[in-house]
């Protein structure tokens, strides 16, 4: 089993109060629930038939996104791998037009057009799940390089697994980014297994990335993927850092996926000792509990807040159960802008 | 109509979008300090500054893929790659990426990028350095292809490319850098999508493009001195193909012969081949002739890579056995 450790404390470098205040942390909450039953909700739809194609879970990662992009702001770009859901809920992109993607119909995001493993939001600067492996990586590089030309404030956010690491775009784009000074965070989810391949079958050099990455000059930090305020607290000064040096930096999350590669795996790789121990990390579980306790919320809030969302996913499957098939004019569009 | 250098033209169209458009910036490898392989960037980072000619390492899938990048963000990169077999470094990212995303994201984003590269065989460059992969990039939809032939098509060409909201790959006969030809004053675009009928002719269609119009050409004069009046047209762009000036021209002279000089099978010429099966075939007098170049790994001895370009004797050849004249 990967190792794993709370990153180092770090101070807190954001002004104001915000940060700490409950409504921020409850929002926490409620963004990682939304994705959890979101991902157990297309569970369930893939298997009456719904949802086609490849589905990629990201449950037991909720953390690492949730974390990460509560701390973006509106002119941050954020492109992503095939594993989107969670990134995609959490930078705020439509429930409703979310569902209706997977489900491929003309009100998904992508008029149904891109399925699961491609939903973008480019009104809210989300440019994308990418399903070639690592093939995010440059395209995120280009969209900070823009943003350098331009003189913006935005940064660019990119995420991607430890598969990606062995890909040779994945050194190019480190070194890229470096060599640039591009304004761009990178988000390493280290869940241990790329597919079915564990790190340790696939990568010498063992199981922390973090380390190499400091030979591009790039800054990092490791940061326990399961626990979402470190992950929010290693970000936020990790954006500091990237803003006021207008540089790269990279965050290694240690994180775990409870459940297959894809719906259709059955795990074979890995014994169930293994997800038992990282599900006693849960942080879908764990959270409301640390809030409890410290009496920032209580079994009723959380019960209400669970109640609350779950409705609003049985809404989004009311509204692309509802929703019409695209029109077969569709298949001719959106391949060139004329 | 003053003459300009071939690789001059090109160089006049990416001074004029650095001059007009500050949403355009040019990167590849050795662009800038050195000039470019082929000079064709030679003296714009003096005149424009490293901000907007941009060297990069050598990674051509990443700097593809930033070029990506970029143009969703809004700018307009010009990648220069010192060959188009160097693209296959960066396949995945033309190709998954550049010419999907718009789609995927139903018309979300447009990638405004132009890829340029120097294509083709004859410079004795062996296997790796040769090849013409235009010919792949015509089946990709999402992206366009064009290949001029002359500096006034290159100029042209280059115009359209920058200003054109999606992705464009401008294969450039590496053989053609050093030809000179006119180019007006006045300015103009060459649209992309559009064939050039180079010559009109009455008795067979000679179809090529690149560097392949020197060999159509010669082939005309050949078939001239006897008595046969050849149309000759330069297909310029290659995906899209212009299908509509082609089915003219067949179906004017009946007769048609199509020359690559890029490997034959599998070539741009097998779906012109098709295009025209389905189109005009009520309207030949005879086959489909196809000439190419031989389909082997491109060598670098001279004699044996003469052997395999295409040349006039063989599409001559090709037109009396098909057409029994």
């Amino acid at each position: 089993m990967p190792r794993t450790r709370r990153s180092k404390k770090i101070k807190n470098t954001s002004s104001g109060n915000s940060f700490h205040d409950r409504d921020a942390l409850l929002g926490l909450f409620k963004q990682m629930y939304l994705i959890r039953q979101f991902e157990i909700t297309c569970g369930e739809q893939y298997s009456q038939g719904n949802i086609r194609g490849f589905l990629h879970l990201y449950i037991g990662q909720e953390a690492t996104g949730v974390g990460v992009l509560s701390q973006l702001s509106k002119d941050d770009y954020v492109i992503t791998h095939y594993r989107d859901h969670g990134h995609a809920l959490a930078r705020g992109l439509d429930v409703n037009r979310s569902m209706a993607e997977l489900f491929g119909k003309s009100t998904g995001l992508s008029k149904g057009k891109g399925g699961s493993m491609h939903l973008f939001d480019v009104s809210k600067k989300f440019m994308g799940g990418h399903a070639i492996v690592a093939g995010q990586l440059p395209v995120a590089a280009g969209l900070s390089l823009a943003q350098k030309y331009k003189n913006e404030e935005g940064i660019t956010v990119c995420f991607f697994g430890d598969g990606a690491t062995n890909q040779g775009v994945y050194h190019e784009t480190l070194n890229l980014a470096a060599v640039w000074q591009l304004p761009i965070l990178f988000v390493l989810e280290n869940n241990g297994y790329g597919m079915g391949s564990s790190i340790e079958r696939v990568r010498a050099g063992g199981t922390d990335f973090y380390p190499g990455v400091s030979t591009y000059g790039i800054d990092t930090a490791e940061v326990d993927g399961m626990d979402v305020l470190a992950v929010r607290e290693a970000t936020r000064a990790a954006i500091d850092k990237i803003r006021s040096n207008s540089s790269p930096y990279f965050i290694e999350c240690k994180t775990f996926r409870f459940v297959g590669h894809s719906y259709a795996d059955g795990q074979k790789y890995r014994d169930n000792d293994e997800i038992k121990s990282w599900r006693n990390k849960d942080p879908v579980e764990t959270f409301p509990k640390y809030l409890i306790n410290q009496n920032m919320s209580t079994d009723q809030e959380i019960s209400d807040i669970k109640s609350k969302i779950d409705k609003q996913i049985d809404q989004a499957v009311k509204f692309a159960e509802n929703s019409p098939n695209p029109p077969m004019s569709e298949l001719y569009k959106d391949i060139y802008r004329d | 109509m003053p003459d300009i250098l071939f690789r001059d033209a090109i160089k006049l169209g990416l001074q004029e979008a650095l001059d007009n458009d500050p949403s355009v910036f040019i990167m590849g490898e050795d662009i800038g300090a050195y000039g470019g392989a082929y000079a064709v960037t030679d003296g714009l980072l003096d005149q424009y500054g490293p901000e907007r000619i941009k060297d990069t390492p050598i990674s051509e899938a990443t700097f593809i893929g930033a070029g990506i990048g970029a143009a969703i963000a809004g700018l307009r990169p010009v990648i220069e790659l010192m060959s188009i077999s160097f693209s296959l470094v960066g396949f995945d990212q033309i190709v998954n990426m550049a010419a999907n995303i718009r789609y995927m994201s139903g018309g979300q984003v447009n990638v405004p990028m132009v890829l340029r590269a120097p294509t083709g065989a004859g410079v004795q460059l062996a296997a790796t350095h040769s090849q013409s992969f235009e010919t792949w990039l015509c089946e990709v939809p999402g992206l366009k292809c064009v290949c001029p032939s002359t500096p006034y098509d290159a100029l042209g060409l280059i115009r359209s490319a920058i200003k054109d909201d999606n992705p464009v790959f401008v294969a450039e006969p590496a053989m053609l850098y050093s030809k000179k030809g006119e180019i007006p004053n006045e300015y103009y675009e060459v649209p992309i999508g559009k064939a050039n009928v180079i010559k009109s002719g009455s008795d067979v269609s000679l179809f090529s493009y690149g560097h392949g119009i020197k060999i159509i050409s010669e082939t005309a004069n050949y078939l001239e001195k006897n008595g046969i009046n050849a149309e000759l047209v330069d297909l310029r762009s290659l995906n899209p193909i212009d299908t509509i000036t082609i089915s003219n021209s067949v179906r004017k002279t009946n007769r048609v012969v199509l020359v690559d000089t890029a490997r034959k099978t599998g070539g741009v010429m097998s779906e012109v081949a098709s295009l025209i099966t389905e189109n005009s075939v009520d309207w030949l007098d005879g086959p489909i002739v196809t000439v190419g170049s031989d389909n082997v790994p491109w060598p670098y001895n001279h004699d044996l890579e003469k052997k395999a370009f295409v040349d006039v004797q063989s599409v001559v050849k090709a037109f009396e056995k098909g057409y029994g004249v």
